[in-house]
């Protein structure tokens, strides 16, 4: 009798010291993400210090949206999250593969984890304001190029469609192949040293080793980093903002879909941008789906299926 | 036991943390607010005993503008301003009134956020915490003159008189402050009569003389000002940073709004396609720097330095003063004023008396102060060398070397910008000026770099009109 109060008890005091937190979650996430739903349906936005709405439209605001440049914006955020993304991966597992081979030995390991994980210490922002600056007509780069004789003129970066694109590519690749490589660090490292063993054992060659083994069995962690990232790249903002002033510029070729958003709120309309924000969400919720089955499904020391595949046996 | 009360204390402290997390402005503002109490037990004690009259005035000016101009004007000739605090955030009027100076930068639409914000709490906001004067652009001032939202005070209702007490105001500034029935709501010391503002050395060697009258000459008109900067592309130079520089002169003749009254059509005018067309010649022939894309940038900033080949800048009096001098590396001296092509005006910053202000004496009195007291002008004029608003100062300034500049070589500019003044025409306003004009420089920048052609130019700034005005139907260009 006094054993089953006492469990009753704790499980009562761990509903308690969550509460503070789905009270904020509720109140700061939840409310205001059903309001942007229902303003989604609504004409609302402000004409000077005028206000008007809301009135209900219907589907209205998701039609026009489907008619407008939307596509192209997240065609553009597709790009310029492949630009950034593909480097990203490839440096990231060949530089965790390395720090990881026990063979290597490579020196100063610890230096080099921190260095390469400096540019995500850097706002978005400061950063992207200093590539501004450096690839600016008359900025450093230029300077130098110039005085090493390398150009006449001075090129204009951020004048074509494939200097800002591959400006903004770099900078995301730069910010972030240090947070890639150190979670695909720790993925490695996750796995059995026996089975690199053996396969040195059977005369395996580096390249071998990396492909059939190290590849296969970080591959959910993998499929995490992927996902993760496209949610991260749907919400690309400040590195475009910044560099191209908010523009988008050349003719709206790096305007990303969140860049977009913002231009609905410059007017404050709520009933565009709620809509927009839909559509987003529905993307990263198939996305999260996603991302939850492989993490779930594929965990090779298996929690859901090799549970029910077990159960199944079981049966059997 | 003693278990349960550990955990309910760590569970107590937890929650405290979270809930002081939550509510940290809130607590701030309380801390504030038995401060001002405070304040206000000092102002109001001070106040009887001076037996003063104005008993229902408030004890706190809130003045919202977008940079430090207003606050350093307005400092320099209110004489109730006793002290300043350091960092600028609060200045103390002789009988104990405190203005609170709330300053948020105009790029991205940041101030004009922050004091919609603040105006639609306007009523329901407690009387310390109202809005008293409030600043305004140019670009943006029909936003907030606009009757029906009634968000400024008719000058009038003030106890200002425009007729009498602004008489000595330009036409032009008294025209554009005014709401649609010609009712006036603002005032402005400054008027922004535009001049050329050129280099001295390269004028030297290009053309053999530096005076402002002899250049003068090369560039009264357009057709006289295309063979000019062909003679200084034949020397290396280039006449203008960019094709923005003379945006200015072209929008400020168009003949009709961007947007009529009460309609939703935008109406592109034929002056805004003449200056793409004369744009995209000069661009082609070589007589903007081809470094240089826009206005505000970087790289803009550099072509006013000594290391730039550019010959001159369209400005008026703030420009020389707050874009010119600062970026400007050489020597001082290097530079002079001559007149325009054409005349026009560019900016101007306009005072607006809060409608539901607590304070509509002192609001009063700095408007009065500010933009109506020769003295105070004339001060302003020569601290600050703002073209004021004062048509009988300025007529005087221009023939009085006092008002001459070292940064001009010893040159009086006002003899360029008084008769400037006096031939502007203001372009007719809209509520939607600040948008049509960024993005018209934005879309049609891309067809004067190459980067697209001229329709899809025109398609680009259809769509982002649409996407920053949602109430505009209709985007019609000139035949």
């Amino acid at each position: 009798m006094k054993q089953k109060s006492k469990k009753i008890n704790y499980s009562k005091w761990g509903y308690i010291f969550i509460l503070p937190f789905f009270a904020c979650f509720f109140i700061f996430s939840l409310i205001p993400l059903i309001d942007t739903i229902r303003y989604s349906f609504y004409e609302y936005f402000r004409s000077g210090l005028k206000e008007i709405g809301p009135n209900f439209i219907g589907m209205a605001n998701y039609v026009s949206l489907l008619k407008s440049d939307m596509l192209k914006y997240a065609g553009n955020t597709l790009v310029l999250w492949l630009i950034g993304f593909v480097p990203q991966i490839v440096i990231s597992l060949l530089l965790a593969s390395w720090f990881v081979d026990a063979r290597l030995k490579i020196r100063g390991q610890q230096f080099f984890k921190v260095v390469i994980y400096l540019p995500n210490l850097i706002m978005a922002s400061a950063f992207a304001m200093l590539f501004f600056t450096l690839f600016s007509n008359k900025g450093p780069i230029n300077s130098i190029l110039l005085s090493l004789g390398i150009t006449d003129n001075p090129i204009d970066f951020m004048g074509t469609v494939f200097g800002t694109r591959t400006l903004v590519g770099v900078m995301n690749f730069l910010m972030w192949f240090g947070n890639t490589t150190i979670m695909l660090m720790a993925a490695i490292m996750g796995i059995s040293p026996d089975i690199f063993e053996a396969s040195e054992i059977d005369g395996c060659n580096s390249m071998q080793r990396f492909f059939r083994i190290t590849l296969p069995l970080i591959r959910p962690i993998l499929a995490y980093t992927l996902i993760t990232s496209i949610i991260g790249g749907l919400q690309m903002f400040d590195v475009p903002q910044i560099l191209t002033n908010g523009q988008g510029s050349p003719d709206r070729t790096s305007m990303t879909l969140i860049m977009f958003l913002n231009n609905h709120l410059k007017s404050k309309n709520y009933g565009m941008a709620g809509a927009l924000s839909v559509y987003l969400f529905i993307v990263s919720g198939i996305l999260c789906f996603i991302v939850y089955r492989i993490t779930n499904d594929d965990d090779p020391d298996g929690s859901k299926a090799a549970s029910k595949k077990n159960k199944k046996m079981g049966r059997r | 036991m003693k278990k349960k009360i550990v955990s309910i204390l760590l569970m107590a402290a937890i929650a405290a943390s979270t809930l002081t997390g939550c509510g940290g402005s809130n607590s701030g503002s309380q801390t504030g607010d038995t401060a001002k109490v405070s304040n206000n037990a000092q102002t109001s004690g001070t106040a009887n005993a001076g037996g003063d009259t104005q008993a229902e005035e408030g004890n706190v000016i809130n003045i919202y503008s977008f940079n430090d101009e207003l606050r350093t004007r307005i400092t320099a000739v209110y004489p109730e301003i006793v002290e300043t605090s350091e960092d600028g955030t609060t200045s103390t009027l002789k009988d104990g009134t405190i203005i609170r100076w709330i300053i948020n930068p105009n790029q991205d639409g940041v101030y004009q956020d922050k004091l919609d914000e603040a105006l639609n709490n306007q009523l329901t906001a407690a009387a310390d915490d109202k809005v008293d004067i409030f600043a305004a652009e140019l670009d943006y001032i029909v936003k907030y003159t606009d009757a029906d939202i009634d968000a400024a005070m008719t000058l009038e209702s003030l106890g200002i008189n425009p007729d009498t007490d602004l008489a000595d105001q330009f036409e032009f500034t008294k025209t554009v402050a005014c709401d649609q029935n010609g009712v006036q709501r603002a005032s402005t010391w400054q008027a922004c009569p535009g001049v050329l503002v050129y280099r001295r050395d390269i004028a030297m060697e290009v053309f053999g003389t530096d005076d402002p009258v002899e250049i003068g000459k090369r560039t009264k008109d357009w057709e006289t000002m295309k063979e000019t900067a062909e003679a200084l592309k034949a020397n290396g130079y280039y006449t203008f940073s960019c094709y923005a520089d003379t945006f200015r002169t072209y929008n400020n003749s168009m003949a009709e709004a961007w947007v009529a009254p009460g309609e939703t059509v935008v109406r592109v005018d034929q002056k805004i396609l003449d200056w793409v067309k004369d744009s995209k010649e000069w661009k082609d022939a070589g007589y903007f720097d081809p470094a240089v894309k826009g206005q505000w940038n970087s790289d803009w900033f550099t072509a006013m330095s000594s290391s730039s080949k550019v010959f001159a800048f369209l400005f008026p009096a703030w420009g020389i003063d707050t874009q010119v001098k600062p970026n400007w590396d050489g020597e001082e001296g290097a530079w002079a004023v001559t007149n325009a092509p054409l005349s026009y005006n560019w900016g101007g910053t306009f005072v607006l008396a809060a409608e539901y202000t607590d304070n509509p004496q002192h609001v009063k009195e700095i408007i009065l102060a500010l933009t109506a007291d020769t003295d105070n002008l004339t001060k302003i004029s020569k601290e600050y060398a703002d073209f004021t608003n004062a048509k009988s100062v300025m007529q005087a300034a221009a023939s009085d070397d006092s008002f001459a500049s070292d940064f001009l070589g010893g040159q009086n500019p006002y003899t360029y910008f008084t008769p400037g003044a006096d031939t502007i025409k203001m372009a007719p306003l809209s509520a939607y000026d600040q948008g049509c004009v960024e993005l018209i420089q934005n879309a049609f920048g891309d067809y004067l770099q190459d980067q697209i052609d001229y329709d899809k130019a025109k398609e680009n700034f259809e769509t982002a009109i649409r996407e920053r005005y949602p109430e505009i139907t209709e985007i019609q260009w000139p035949e």
